[in-house]
């Protein structure tokens, strides 16, 4: 056990070391970093990046890709609104209309692309423009103002300083990474990401196991929306534009190979606080927003660049 | 001229000679050397021993550039055109006239329009896309680039093997042309009456040596079969065992301990009925627990087809399937086929048979995965790594533990991880399709020992292989498939190498005649 332990370690080690670095860099350069408060403001903000990282991880291994995650976050948020505001909705019932919205959603994308056999690339840029549209549709492209009905998910609890929103990402993690790498579902993933008509030979329908992966992904969308409806009081149609790509980037900084069949939820949360630690970071130390998505870029390419290596380095070896 | 791969020769002291302005055929089993021999002239594999000479000159081409260069084109079984290209871009492919890097379209389209005048294919429009013309018009198109090039030897391997009979017509009408201008053409193809049609002579390969060369007149259908299989030819098996010796031990204690072990018993385990689809025409055939059952045929005579068939991983057509103990089926997906009780190691264990960047474990575990390793949708991971353990020992494979990925195994340890997959699952019925292809002696030795021990375990074995000598060794009966049907099947007793052969030429030359009288 303790052995397995010190391996699980080893395995994030890198990433691990990169976090630490990053924050030790810039607590040398901006002396108001290292505070709690700090490290709790990055947490609390980013529930979100880490929902749909969690699902995007699932997804990239079974060599798809997920391009609509920002449009269905905007959609469930939507949801959201319309529903408590106009209709008087509760927030439960709101949100598992939510749910149930970006949930359908992930199973369109997964079903159409299967099933057609058409790459999830197209099938969910699609998406990303239908939800989009219909998020402005419901809401008449207007943000939605809901108030404190909402904000409790996203504030910090009275005895530890972390939100609900973020203790349930880091749950949402915790059941992901078990999810791959304990259930005979996680473990049909990484085959079929890896060779998906070797496993299809093998006796295994293939297409349930593709499609759910996406409806899991619709789901944590459906979290995330919730998550930041609450952290802005409000459902705004031009939320999260763009969030595919931080959510990718977080996947690819963590290790999770864009070809299928290699991955980890623990690494592409890492990814995730490396991308927020950075960007707080700069933030702080006043740099300018152009540079600072030079440097995310940067650091984007560098990290692959060293999974890369290892990669290599691991072949030559082994 | 020699060729070794490895330490395996699969050509040997061939001497072969092309003259202008004729058709001269190739022959030979499979495996006989026809395909390693015209790859040699095109500059596609290197030549180990020996020399080639084109109208005197030393000729020693070192890639397909160098070949065309001379004067060389090959025209393989695969279709190398660009589907969404038109005929003209593909014609010119590598040489399309330009300006500053800006297509002449007329040009283009003129210089093309020669080229497929010279071969007198009026109907075809240089403006049309290849994907959208039919096979044997592509064909056409194919052999216009090769002699849109300055082209002196042609070699043509199975040309029609995709053509339907007008389609033939008209190749052989452009082939005699060709014929005329002097053009030389070496031509390979298994229906032997097509030969007798077009050739002038014929040489005839077999085991990688050259067997005679004759005019194409003097040799009938019958004849040409018989220096296929080498019935006249009687030092024949001295020649290919002496330089197989540890191969030859083997086999021939497999021999030994398959005569003492005949686990057949009388209850069928799996019932195939007038199975159709694709190639596979009408394929009917019953298999007893503990039988092993061999599939013997050329290449492309629909073996490996009919496994996928039975297996589900293509739908057919009609007929269907039964397994022991359930309900006839038509397979329409894998997973049916493995519920009902069958198993099934693929051809390509690459493409379709492992997990290459997992590790073994993974790869052992996958196709008994729900069944065996879980309980309630998890993972039991210490009976995955205990089986997966055992597995390795019981198959010998050797590897540094059950981590290793496959895909730094060894051909023949990847092959037993591959059944090791089947095994763990364990079914009524295995399929293997080419079970032994490119694998070291030792692991042909545990794979034939683990057939031994299926079949004493009652289980059924299905066999397709193209090496005869392995069918001969492990099977208890063997069909011999010929395009698309069982031609016959026979005790393995009552079979030789030679009988087989003539067999797998069977469909060929009924087809061949039904054609001709037909038409």
């Amino acid at each position: 056990m303790k052995q397995k332990l010190t391996q699980s370690f080893l395995q994030y080690a890198g990433l691990l070391g990169v976090l630490v670095l990053l924050i030790a860099v810039f607590s040398f350069s901006s002396k108001n970093f290292f505070q709690t408060q700090t490290l709790v403001t990055i947490a609390n903000s980013n529930p979100d990046l880490i929902f749909v990282s969690v699902g995007m991880t699932l997804v990239l291994i079974v060599a798809g890709i997920d391009l609509s995650v920002g449009s269905l976050l905007a959609l469930g948020s939507a949801v959201i609104g319309v529903l408590m505001v106009r209709h008087e909705w509760s927030l439960p019932a709101a949100f598992s209309v939510c749910l149930l919205v970006t949930g359908l959603c992930g199973l369109f994308n997964g079903f159409v692309s299967v099933w057609f056999s058409i790459p999830s690339f197209i099938v969910s840029l699609g998406m990303l423009e239908m939800a989009r549209g219909g998020t402005k549709v419901i809401t008449d492209s207007q943000t939605m103002y809901i108030g404190s009905r909402v904000e409790a998910f996203g504030e910090p609890l009275q005895w530890v300083p972390l939100s609900p929103a973020f203790l349930v990402a880091v749950m949402a993690v915790i059941a992901g990474q078990f999810l791959l790498t304990k259930t005979v579902f996680g473990r049909y993933c990484v085959a079929i990401g890896t060779n998906e008509e070797a496993v299809r030979m093998s006796g295994i329908r293939t297409a349930p196991i593709t499609i759910a992966a996406f409806m899991i992904l619709g789901l944590l969308c459906g979290l995330a929306s919730l998550s930041q409806t609450s952290r802005l009081s409000s459902a705004d149609p031009n939320a999260a534009i763009g969030l595919e790509l931080s959510a990718i980037a977080a996947c690819v900084i963590g290790g999770t190979s864009l070809m299928g069949g290699r991955g980890s939820v623990v690494a592409s949360f890492i990814g995730v606080l490396i991308i927020a630690v950075l960007q707080s970071g700069l933030a702080q130390l006043g740099v300018e927003d152009a540079i600072k998505q030079l440097i995310t870029g940067a650091v984007i390419i560098t990290a692959v660049l060293l999974d890369a290596l290892r990669v290599r380095w691991g072949k030559k070896s082994g | 001229m020699t060729k070794r791969y490895g330490n395996v020769t699969v050509l040997r002291d061939v001497d072969f000679d092309l003259r202008g302005g004729e058709i001269h055929a190739l022959l030979g089993a499979n495996g006989a050397g026809k395909s390693t021999l015209c790859k040699m002239i095109a500059g596609l594999t290197e030549v180990t021993a020996g020399s080639m000479r084109i109208e005197g000159d030393v000729y020693a081409p070192h890639h397909k550039q160098a070949a065309e260069s001379a004067g060389v084109q090959i025209i393989q079984q695969e279709l190398n055109l660009i589907p969404t290209l038109n005929v003209a871009e593909n014609l010119l492919l590598n040489r399309l006239p330009s300006f500053a890097g800006i297509v002449s379209s007329r040009t283009l389209h003129r210089q093309a329009r020669a080229a497929l005048d010279r071969l007198q294919l009026d109907d075809v429009d240089t403006h049309a896309l290849v994907g959208e013309l039919g096979v044997g018009h592509r064909q056409m198109v194919e052999i216009a680039a090769a002699l849109a090039r300055e082209c002196k030897i042609l070699i043509l391997d199975e040309p029609t093997a995709a053509l339907s009979g007008s389609e033939t017509q008209l190749l052989f009408d452009q082939l005699s042309q060709l014929r005329d201008r002097g053009v030389g053409m070496i031509y390979i193809s298994h229906r032997l009456d097509e030969v007798k049609r077009i050739a002038d002579r014929v040489t005839v390969l077999r085991d990688g040596r050259h067997v005679g060369t004759e005019t194409a007149e003097s040799m009938s259908t019958d004849q040409m079969v018989q220096r296929m299989s080498g019935e006249l030819a009687d030092e024949r098996s001295d020649h290919s065992r002496s330089d197989q010796q540890p191969d030859a031990e083997i086999r021939q204690r497999a021999t030994a301990s398959a005569e003492e072990s005949d686990h057949r018993n009388d209850s069928t385990v799996l019932a195939v009925e007038t199975l159709c689809c694709g190639i596979v025409r009408d394929v009917s055939f019953q298999l007893r627990a503990g039988e092993t059952f061999g599939i013997a045929g050329l290449v492309g005579s629909g073996r490996t087809e009919l496994l996928r068939a039975i297996f589900g991983a293509d739908r057919a057509e009609s007929g269907q399937v039964c397994v022991a103990g359930k309900p006839p089926a038509r397979f329409g997906h894998p997973s049916q086929a493995v519920t009902a009780g069958l198993a099934m190691v693929t051809e390509d264990r690459k493409q379709n048979g492992l997990l290459l960047q997992q590790s073994i474990r993974c790869n052992t575990s996958l196709s008994a995965m729900f069944k065996r390793f879980s309980r309630y949708g998890l993972i039991t991971p210490a009976r995955e790594a205990t089986v997966a353990g055992e597995m390795c020992r019981a198959m010998e494979t050797r590897c540094t533990g059950i981590e290793q990925s496959v895909g730094t195994l060894s051909g023949g340890n990847q092959q037993k991880v591959a059944i090791a997959k089947w095994l763990t699952r364990d079914a009524d019925v295995f399929l293997f399709d080419e079970p032994t292809r490119g694998i070291d002696v030792g692991a042909r030795r545990r794979i034939y020992e683990l057939f031994e021990e299926l079949a004493s375990a009652g289980k059924g074995i299905v066999i397709v292989s193209s090496d005869l000598d392995e069918l001969m060794e492990t099977c208890d009966r063997i069909a011999v498939m010929s395009a698309g049907r069982l031609v016959e099947t026979r005790e393995r007793s009552l079979w030789t190498e030679d009988a087989i052969l003539q067999a797998s030429f069977a469909g060929h030359r009924t087809k061949e005649s039904q054609r001709l009288t037909g038409t």
